[in-house]
């Protein structure tokens, strides 16, 4: 389940065409570091910038693909693999990083840092 | 009856199998079989006719075994067709007046091609398509009127290079503009492979399909929508739920031969040397009153049994054809069975080969005293149609009562797919694939099975590439591993998963190719080969070249595709020769192969995406998130002004400073929105960027020679900043280091390195695949005491080459030894080609002028085709004199002798690298959109990333680590991991 619109805060990042399809960017949210990211086929998602493995908040530098069907994230630290929908970790199982919100409103994206299930 | 005579009735696909099932097993010898075929080849495989517009040699398609025929028990004969049986006498008569005796008959006549009564079907310009000499008259015709003069089928590569306009048949005025056009009347498969054939003969083709959708009898009206459009892109028209209603032609209109045809009459000229220059312009005229003028006209709207000759015997035949047989393919009379086609089983004439090979086998069982019987057909068929996948298996228009549907529909990625399961979605009961089917070979046998996952993901249109069960996974994450043992992973020749497991590990089997000829999957359709890779893999055999889920291809491969068929984006590739949107794995390695091949600053356009995140930041990433920076200092020179410069940089941005193994200086924990003020300041001091980030030259190692050295016998300086300037940027599978050394002392340890240059006495001695790290290997000498002008060429083309041929992070050093036996040295399209369009090469070096540049038909068709075009790139592999070489012979023998006439597309490829070459990093600073990337927060362009933070230690800045939230970090192979501090 998301978290209703009303809950949630949305803070306006940047145009949706500074984004550059098939990258990530970082974005400065109630002091939480999110990763937004634009796919090929234009949709955005976000996830928590922070690498679970190394530590270093980076997964916004990561090469965006995909796994089977899933949209994806690679860490550029070791690889590991990042479903950008749910925020698992398709090559450790149990490890997965917070997705939160991000929506496009009149050519802004907007980011909530209150996080969301993945589903 | 357990032995005798068998006359054998028809010599197609489903006659020879079963003299080739008997043979196999009647060890007794207890038959002696006589075979008539009417055509004039013998048995070959007519499901592959139109792979003879790939260059397939028709030769190829020979399905008789070596040996099969020896002239006393097994007799054929062929061109000699068989005109009539007496039953009552058990003999028959051929239409060479013979008359031979039998104890057993098999009719094995297979179909004809169904013609409907149409007026002026029977003009010269009409066509069936079915047999070898079909396909060799409407090559003929089409040739005709594309003005390419005839070919036989056997030559390979019939199209493409025909585009001409002008039409010898002369007649102008019929209005036809442009590509002189093919009707195919029929859009089921026959008629889709007929309008491919067509379509590659250069031909405008128009389908016309009585149904509502292409291909009605396997896919659904999803399929047939995406099939549709996927078909009219390629420029073919399609005219569906009509029918063509007369032919005639142009200049006589509404006067057509109006023939009435009968049975089996066939249309048209039947011999490639029939009516030669008749086929004059036509009109066909569809049911909805549309005119559509064409040249050539083609009839694949289905086929009917050929039961003339058991008509005539008196024997039962269906209601709509076919000779009566029962499960075990006897008729009424206990002496004569009928097989494959032309026989009816049930009220039903199975139109398939597979059912066709199952009669044949039990009927081979049965003469030798076996059970068998024909149980219910694998009607599933994958075929790739107009370039266009199209698969559908079991019940694809789910029949079954209570039958569920899942269905994916991606028209972006131009897929369609769906999955037929039961009513409590527990078993799958059938599916249609279009424009991926690449998952068929896996759900096939998992029909009237247990679902193994989610329908969903199953057929999710990104999911399993090609050996499923590798690396990349299966479907929906389902891989060979979850096939059950008594799948049948082979329908053609009903081969089970438990067979091949049991061959595989008994014989030894190491390969696809011993797979398939150890146990005959995949030499039918083909459609389960990529699975055997997988089930190779199952048994702990590995050879998969498959770089990753998204390209079945290795990285030479992708190499030359690219090369080739002058790719420039990856969209562009993926598109043509892979599948998804590419992974940390593939998009590297493409964005490796068109930097080494000049498309542009590597930020620019898509391949920023493509790129990983060192070279997207032109830095080398750190563990805490930071980047170094590396200026270049050619060979390792560097004035004091240029030193005080670093100095105050990294004094100014408080960086680690440290000096390298390669002869310059690390400037570490620089923050990303640091990099572009640094640079700004490096580029300002004279620097340029070092690409210690890339896989590329990294730095040319070098002592200070003869200037300096009283050892020294050669300006090793010199001759290191010349080779470091030369091929500063050039991205390569892996990194390349590289030394020169003034004598053999070796100061620079130049044998260490991909590439080292010893001066000698009498020039410079040149060594290759060194490597330090991991697996330290002395490099091996290639050359002697040679000038600089030849080492350097010689260097030009080793590069080269390994770029063209080595595999993604493959060092020199394994390339090398990868070179030294003929087996496992990589394939090399020998084939010069129009490289000089490649890219933004426009200023092409002076090498390039010498060479004239061309493709041919055979490369431009083979390649048409996805990942079939790597056919194309098997070259003069087995060149003579080449193959006995060890690895450092043939590279000499092909960098220095030409061996393989390449030498001047590499020097060609090398000059314009050098003529292209720009700083990455001046580059950046020029563009603000470059720029605009190089900040930590898109938000907060100028906050630095509170998570980064320093202490001193020894009087410069080290990184606070920073907490890690899982516990145990993987480590990964030293080859994969990023190429960090090392260098």
């Amino acid at each position: 389940m998301s978290v209703g619109e009303d809950a949630a805060r949305w803070t306006a990042v940047c145009r949706f065409e500074d984004l550059t399809p098939e990258r990530g960017v970082a974005a400065l949210v109630d002091g939480t570091q999110v990763a937004v990211f634009r796919t090929h086929d234009d949709r955005l998602f976000a996830l928590g910038n922070q690498d679970p493995f190394s530590g270093a908040w980076v997964l916004s530098r990561g090469i965006v693909g995909t796994r089977t069907s899933r949209p994806t994230v690679a860490s550029p630290m070791h690889k590991q693999v990042f479903d950008l929908c749910t925020g698992e970790c398709l090559d450790d199982h149990g490890v997965a990083v917070p997705v939160y919100g991000v929506r496009v409103r009149e050519g802004t994206v907007e980011v909530s840092a209150v996080e969301v299930n993945g589903t | 009856m357990s032995g005798g005579r068998i006359v054998v009735v028809g010599n197609g696909m489903v006659g020879q199998r079963f003299v080739t099932a008997l043979r196999d097993r009647d060890t007794a010898g207890a038959w002696q079989v006589r075979v008539f075929g009417e055509e004039r080849q013998r048995a070959y495989d007519r499901v592959a006719l139109s792979s003879c517009f790939d260059g397939v040699d028709p030769q190829a398609l020979d399905l008789v075994p070596d040996g099969c025929y020896d002239g006393h028990d097994y007799v054929l004969h062929v061109d000699e067709a068989v005109s009539a049986i007496d039953r009552a006498a058990r003999t028959v008569t051929t239409s060479r007046g013979r008359t031979v005796e039998y104890d057993a008959l098999v009719l094995a006549t297979g179909s004809y091609a169904f013609v409907p009564p149409v007026p002026g079907a029977d003009l010269p310009g009409c066509f069936v398509y079915r047999t070898l000499d079909d396909l060799a008259a409407i090559i003929a015709a089409a040739r005709r009127v594309t003005g390419c003069s005839p070919v036989d089928p056997a030559a390979p590569a019939v199209a493409r290079a025909c585009g001409s306009q002008d039409t010898s048949s002369g007649s102008a005025g019929s209005g036809s503009t442009g590509s002189p056009r093919g009707v195919v009347i029929g859009g089921g498969l026959l008629g889709l492979e007929a309008a491919r054939a067509l379509h590659q003969l250069g031909l405008s083709v128009h389908i016309v399909e009585m149904a509502d959708r292409l291909m009605p009898l396997q896919v659904d009206d999803g399929g047939g929508a995406l099939l549709r459009r996927m078909v009219e892109q390629l420029g073919v028209t399609v005219h569906t739920g009509t029918f063509a209603a007369s032919i005639a032609t142009a200049d006589s209109s509404g006067e057509p031969g109006a023939g009435e045809p009968t049975g089996a009459v066939t249309p048209g000229h039947a011999g490639t040397d029939g009516a030669a220059g008749m086929s004059a312009p036509m009109t066909v005229t569809l049911g909805d009153g549309t005119t559509v003028p064409a040249e050539v006209v083609v009839f694949a709207a289905g086929v009917r049994p050929r039961d003339q000759l058991a008509r005539a015997a008196g024997l039962a035949v269906g209601a709509r054809g076919g000779i009566v047989v029962d499960a075990g393919c006897a008729t009424a009379d206990p002496s004569v069975f009928a097989i494959g086609e032309c026989a009816c089983i049930d009220g039903r004439v199975h139109g398939l080969v597979a059912p066709g090979y199952a009669m044949a086998a039990l009927l081979a069982e049965r003469l030798l005293g076996g059970p068998g019987e024909f149980g219910a057909p694998d009607t599933s068929t994958k075929l790739k149609l107009l370039g266009v996948d199209v698969a559908s298996f079991g019940d694809a228009l789910a029949a079954t009562p209570g039958a569920l549907e899942v269905t994916v529909n991606d028209p972006v990625l131009g897929s369609y797919a769906k999955l037929v399961v039961s009513d409590d979605a527990s078993t799958l009961l059938g599916g249609v694939l279009v424009g991926d089917a690449s998952k068929y070979a896996l759900l096939r046998p998992l029909v009237g099975r247990a679902l193994p996952g989610d329908p969903l993901a199953m057929i999710s249109p990104a999911g399993g590439g090609p050996g499923d069960g590798g690396p990349g996974g299966g479907a929906g994450g389902v891989g060979v591993a979850a096939l059950p043992a008594d799948a049948m992973v082979c329908s053609c020749h009903a081969v089970t998963r438990a067979a091949i497991d049991t061959a595989i590990t008994e014989l030894e089997l190491t390969s696809v190719a011993e797979v398939k000829s150890r146990t005959r999957a995949g030499t039918g359709c083909g459609s389960c080969v990529p699975m055997l890779a997988g089930l190779l893999a199952a048994n702990g055999v590995a050879a998969n070249p498959a770089l990753c889920e998204h390209f079945a291809c290795s990285r030479a491969q992708l190499a030359e595709l690219i090369r080739t068929e002058h790719i420039t984006t990856f969209s562009d590739l993926v598109t043509r020769h892979g599948l998804g949107r590419g992974c940390d794995i593939c998009k590297p390695v493409v964005a490796s192969i068109l930097a080494s091949y000049g498309n542009g600053h590597i930020l620019d356009g898509e391949q920023a995406a493509l790129q990983d995140t060192n070279d997207a930041f032109l830095a080398n990433i750190q563990r805490n998130g930071t980047y170094s920076v590396v200026p270049r200092i050619p060979g390792g020179e560097v004035t004091p002004a240029k030193l005080i410069a670093i100095g105050e940089v990294a004094r100014d941005f408080d960086l680690y400073t440290k000096i390298t193994g390669g002869q310059r200086i690390d400037l570490l924990g620089a923050r990303v929105e640091q990099l572009p003020a640094i640079w700004r300041r490096l580029v300002e001091a004279g620097f340029e960027s070092g690409h210690a980030y890339g896989k590329a030259l990294r730095t040319v190692k070098s002592c200070v020679g003869s200037t300096w050295c009283r050892y020294g016998v050669g300006d090793s300086v010199a001759l290191a900043i010349q080779l470091e300037l030369r091929y500063r940027g050039l991205r390569s599978p892996h990194k390349i280091k590289a030394g020169v050394s003034g004598c053999a002392r070796e100061c620079a340890e130049a044998r260490g390195k991909d590439i080292g240059v010893i001066a000698t006495e009498r020039g410079w001695n040149l060594y290759v695949g060194g490597n330090g790290g991991f697996r330290p290997r002395h490099a091996d000498l290639l050359l002697s005491d040679v000038d600089a002008d030849t080492l350097i060429r010689t260097i030009d083309r080793f590069l080269m080459f390994y770029i063209r041929t080595a595999d993604r992070l493959q060092r020199t050093s394994a390339w090398l030894e990868s070179l030294a036996s003929a087996t496992t040295r990589p394939t090399v399209s020998t084939g010069s080609t129009d490289t000089a369009s490649t890219g933004t090469g426009g200023s092409s070096g002076p090498a390039a002028s010498g060479r004239t540049s061309h493709t041919d038909a055979t490369d431009a068709t083979s390649s048409a085709h996805g990942l079939d075009g790597l056919d194309g790139l098997d070259g003069l592999d087995g060149l003579d004199g080449l193959d006995g070489l060890d690895g450092l012979a043939y590279l000499r023998a092909v960098l220095v002798d030409d061996a393989l006439g390449i030498a001047a597309d590499l020097d060609a490829a090398m000059g314009r690298h050098v003529a292209t070459y720009h700083d990455e990093w001046a580059g950046v600073l020029a563009d603000p959109e470059r720029l605009r990337r190089f900040v930590s927060f898109v938000n907060a362009p100028d906050t630095p990333d509170p998570s980064i933070s320093f202490v001193t230690e020894r009087d410069q800045p080290r990184p606070v680590l920073l907490p890690v939230p899982m516990q145990a970090p993987r480590v990964q192979a030293a080859a994969d991991a990023p190429a960090g501090t090392a260098r």
